[in-house]
């Protein structure tokens, strides 16, 4: 290993507009991750803001903190935000970082595409956030959108959507939707064409199948997106009546649009949720992966299923009695695959000798919230229940279940996992203790108890409430679940930017690891590997650690 | 106690939704307890015991143990999915008898519409029902239309929600088996004032659902009137009607028998004079966002106007 190692000292420093320079022109994958990351924590603040507001006017029935105009405007933003511009751009950010180094790879497969769909997320952001002040248009009317985040036709027609914030949300997504095809294809050639030597697709790092998956659900679900997009601009400006139901079209084309997009995307998103646990649980139990091939089995199970689930999302809206039963069947089929995934993470725990550090605080709080999501997705896969409860708030504490209690929980995990290899600094331990606590409380106050007013018949995106409908109580306790996240993420943040300048030197394997990106510098020199690595099974490291017991003698 | 609680049905859609819901979330919980209580062991028992010593025996797997946690969540969605396709038929494959009461309910922004086509009847916001004898059903078949966006009808306690789409016409039916005004809203967003389209069902016994029918099919007694005059003479007419007189809009709400109804604004207020009076000169006060226009009367003709709806028994 000692050949891979370069002194932090020879890396020459330039001045500040010279850096600059280097980090908007860069196309090496590790500062185009960072990038990713950077710019999706810079939209779960403004995320995270939208929603605050939302639970502010939300703490009593009839509040007047905000008008309906601008709580509509938030939770349009809050949606949009969350789904395209933090959890997508994180997602990608690490899958940039890490895919290269765990392979050996020296960088992804097209380094310039790469850049450039960093920066076509980036300008989809920034589209977004500009409707605040652009989206007036010439009527005079609104500015940033409020059609929803699913924006349901014909409510984006003209006709209800004047002047021009719908036309900033679809050119947005629009954009982020290049980025991210164009990520997604890069991410694809990179695992197959790259790897080093020896690392056939079963000896791969399971973080690199789950990206894998994701990848190729990302072009499967994007591009209906992006061509939904295109077809309500044609409606909008170009006489189109795709989904303009005054002109006889069907808003139901755009659901079905909106979904073959919207459920893969949650498994877009929960894969490298899963990645993450899949890497650090065995790590930090100690003992490799239980049942890999079931792994990556139950990964493409919920690739394939979960391209076939998506009208669960509509089973209000009149479909056949036939229609509603196969989702019922596809849904909950999906469970099955997941299922396995808890059981050989659980079973991987079990007889080792498990370190509680930040990063498996996390995981171990996803197994716990996750089990939780996942059965409140079965009560909604069963169609006459979801026919009571869809969107309802029992739908918003389900879903944020997923993407807070199951997505972030696993990201927050990732980020003090690799924060030591990214910036060479030790994270906090302390303080990350701190931020976890603060977190689970505040989550497990906010959404447990946000299930009981959807079950009281509470829908979802009302501005105001009436009293007497015994909702008070809930909706108070959610809000006051706020103060303790907000209070979490601000140490949270407080940890990265003092760990980056004041943290203690981390080393290359702080955790004694077992995958190749921990074989090389914190941080990895920018051609990763002096010497490209040759592995013989899947945990390189381990084999490297334990000569006498290697891995690739059982595999 | 919640009057909207979906665990408190009285109508055969909701009991047969709550039936399912009680298998469902046992099941589920039956799940929940199970795996719960093996991750809790698994982290209390197997935590590191002091500093890193030697690494735990490296265990890679087991067909066995793979097989038996897939096979047995399958046959657990199997026994789910049978269960829920049998309430998937029985509420939407249920056939229409023939003394079934129909109604059209039409989605407007922020406000219902309902016509009884065989009592040629129009009203608004507060739907009337007679109530359903298990032993001689009288089920409420609702045709649901809109006018413009999507909406979502939710009256927790009857049933579950159906959607209103545009050019899409969906059915739902429902059985009140109790007397009472069960409340819902819209439950699909519809634009800005979607929190202030608010569901009143009235459940009442048959006769007098039957008194109401006739007096609803009464034409408006209207005898001459200052606010009258105002309210024929002013754009109030472009939207809405007033049976048997020249007002004959139908963008916003039937007025003709409007002091029938306990509500305004698809029950933003209650219907007393001050709330009238209020809702003709400034809506926003109301519900801001109301596709109602401040209809910038003075205040006397306001007043006038609002005395003449008093009159629209």
């Amino acid at each position: 290993m000692s050949a891979n190692t370069i002194a932090i000292s020879e890396v020459p420093v330039h001045p500040l507009s010279l850096r600059l320079h280097e980090w908007v022109t860069t196309v090496d994958h590790k500062r185009l991750g960072v990038l990713y990351i950077v710019y999706a924590l810079v939209f779960l603040a403004l995320g995270g803001i939208e929603a605050t507001i939302m639970r502010v006017q939300l703490i009593r029935p009839h509040n007047a903190f905000i008008s309906p105009q601008v709580f509509n405007r938030m939770f349009t933003m809050h949606g949009t935000t969350m789904i395209f511009f933090v959890a997508m751009p994180m997602v990608f950010g690490f899958a940039n970082y890490l895919v290269p180094l765990m392979i050996g790879a020296r960088d992804m497969a097209f380094p310039r595409l790469n850049a450039f769909s960093f920066w076509m997320t980036a300008l989809g952001g920034l589209l977004l956030y500009f409707s605040f002040f652009g989206g007036d248009g010439l009527y005079g009317a609104g500015s940033a959108p409020d059609v929803g985040w699913f924006a349901y036709a014909p409510l984006t027609a003209k006709t209800f959507s004047v002047g021009h914030s719908t036309d900033f949300w679809t050119l947005s997504l629009l954009s982020s939707g290049i980025g991210s095809i164009g990520t997604a294809i890069n991410i694809i050639a990179t695992i197959l064409c790259m790897r080093c030597p020896g690392m056939t697709l079963g000896k791969m790092p399971l973080l690199v199948w789950l990206n894998l998956v994701m990848a190729g659900l990302v072009i499967l679900a994007v591009s209906p997106l992006s061509a939904a997009q295109l077809m309500l601009v044609a409606d909008r400006y170009l006489g189109g009546h795709f989904f303009d139901t005054q002109a006889g079209g069907s808003a139901v084309i755009w659901m079905h649009f909106f979904w073959i997009f919207g459920h893969p995307e949650v498994y877009v998103l929960v894969l490298p949720a899963f990645a993450f646990a899949s890497e650090i649980i065995p790590v930090f139990s100690r003992k490799a992966i239980f049942g890999y091939p079931a792994m990556v089995l139950a990964t493409i199970a919920i690739g394939f299923i979960g391209m076939s689930v998506w009208a669960h999302h509509m089973f209000t809206v009149g479909m056949s009695a036939g229609a509603n039963a196969f989702f019922v069947l596809s849904t909950m089929a999906i469970a099955v695959p997941t299922g396995i995934k808890i059981f050989n993470w659980l079973a991987t725990m079990w007889g080792g000798k498990i370190r509680f550090a930040t990063p498996m605080l996390f995981c171990v709080a996803f197994l716990f919230q996750f089990l939780i999501a996942g059965l409140t997705g079965v009560t909604l896969a069963v169609a006459p229940l979801d026919w009571q409860l869809s969107n309802s708030y029992y739908v918003v504490a389900h879903f944020h279940y997923v993407i807070v209690g199951g997505i972030l929980f696993c990201i927050f995990a990732a980020f003090y996992y690799w924060f030591p290899k990214f910036s060479g600094e030790m994270y906090n331990e302390a303080l990350g203790k701190l931020h976890f606590w603060l977190f689970v409380i505040g989550f497990h106050l906010t959404f447990d108890f946000m299930h009981v007013p959807g079950i009281l018949g509470m829908p979802r995106r009302i501005y105001t409430y009436e009293p007497g409908r015994g909702w008070d109580m809930w909706n108070l306790i959610v809000t006051i679940g706020v103060v303790f996240q907000a209070a979490g993420i601000l140490v949270f943040a407080a940890n990265l930017v003092w760990s980056y300048f004041c943290g203690k030197r981390a080393g290359n394997d702080p955790w004694d690891a077992w995958t190749l990106e921990w074989s090389t510098n914190s941080p990895p020199p920018e051609y990763n590997y002096a010497k490209v690595p040759i592995v013989r099974s899947r945990r390189p490291l381990w084999d490297l650690k334990h000569p006498e017991d290697p891995d690739w003698r059982y595999e | 106690m919640s009057p909207t609680n979906i665990f408190a049905p009285v109508s055969t859609p909701a009991e047969s939704i709550f039936g399912l819901s009680v298998f469902v979330f046992s099941t589920m919980a039956g799940i929940f307890v199970v795996v719960f209580a093996l991750l809790a062991y698994a982290v209390v028992k197997f935590r590191s015991q002091g500093s890193h010593g030697t690494e735990p025996a490296q265990i890679y797997g087991s067909t066995q143990v793979e097989l038996a946690w897939t096979v047995i969540p399958v046959l657990i969605v199997v026994a789910l999915f049978l269960a829920a396709a049998r309430v998937i038929g029985s509420v939407q494959n249920q056939p229409r008898p023939q003394n079934a009461i129909e109604v059209v309910v039409t989605g407007h922004q922020y406000w219902w519409e309902y016509r009884y086509p065989r009592f040629n009847i129009v009203t608004a916001n507060e739907l009337h029902v007679p109530v359903s004898n298990p032993a001689h059903p009288t089920p409420t078949f609702l045709t649901l239309l809109s006018a413009d966006t999507d909406h979502s009808f939710w009256v927790p306690r009857l049933g579950g929600k159906t959607d209103l789409i545009p050019n899409h016409p969906n059915q739902m039916w429902i059985d009140p088996h109790e007397t009472g005004v069960f409340l819902g809203q819209c439950a699909q967003y519809c634009g800005t004032q979607h929190a202030k389209m608010l569901l009143r069902v009235y459940v009442q016994p048959r006769e007098e659902f039957d008194r109401w029918v006739r007096e609803q099919q009464q034409l408006a007694q209207t005898p001459e009137s200052a606010g009258k005059r105002v309210f024929e003479s002013t754009a109030c007419v472009n939207c809405h009607s007033i049976s048997g007189t020249p007002a004959k809009g139908r963008f916003g709400p039937d007025l003709t028998h409007l002091m029938s109804r306990d509500t305004i604004a698809a029950g933003a207020a209650s219907n007393t004079p001050d709330t009238l009076s209020l809702w003709i000169r400034n809506p926003d006060a109301i519900k801001p966002g109301s596709k109602m226009p401040a209809m910038g009367l003075s205040d006397q003709d306001a007043s006038t106007v609002a005395a003449y709806l008093e009159t629209l028994r």
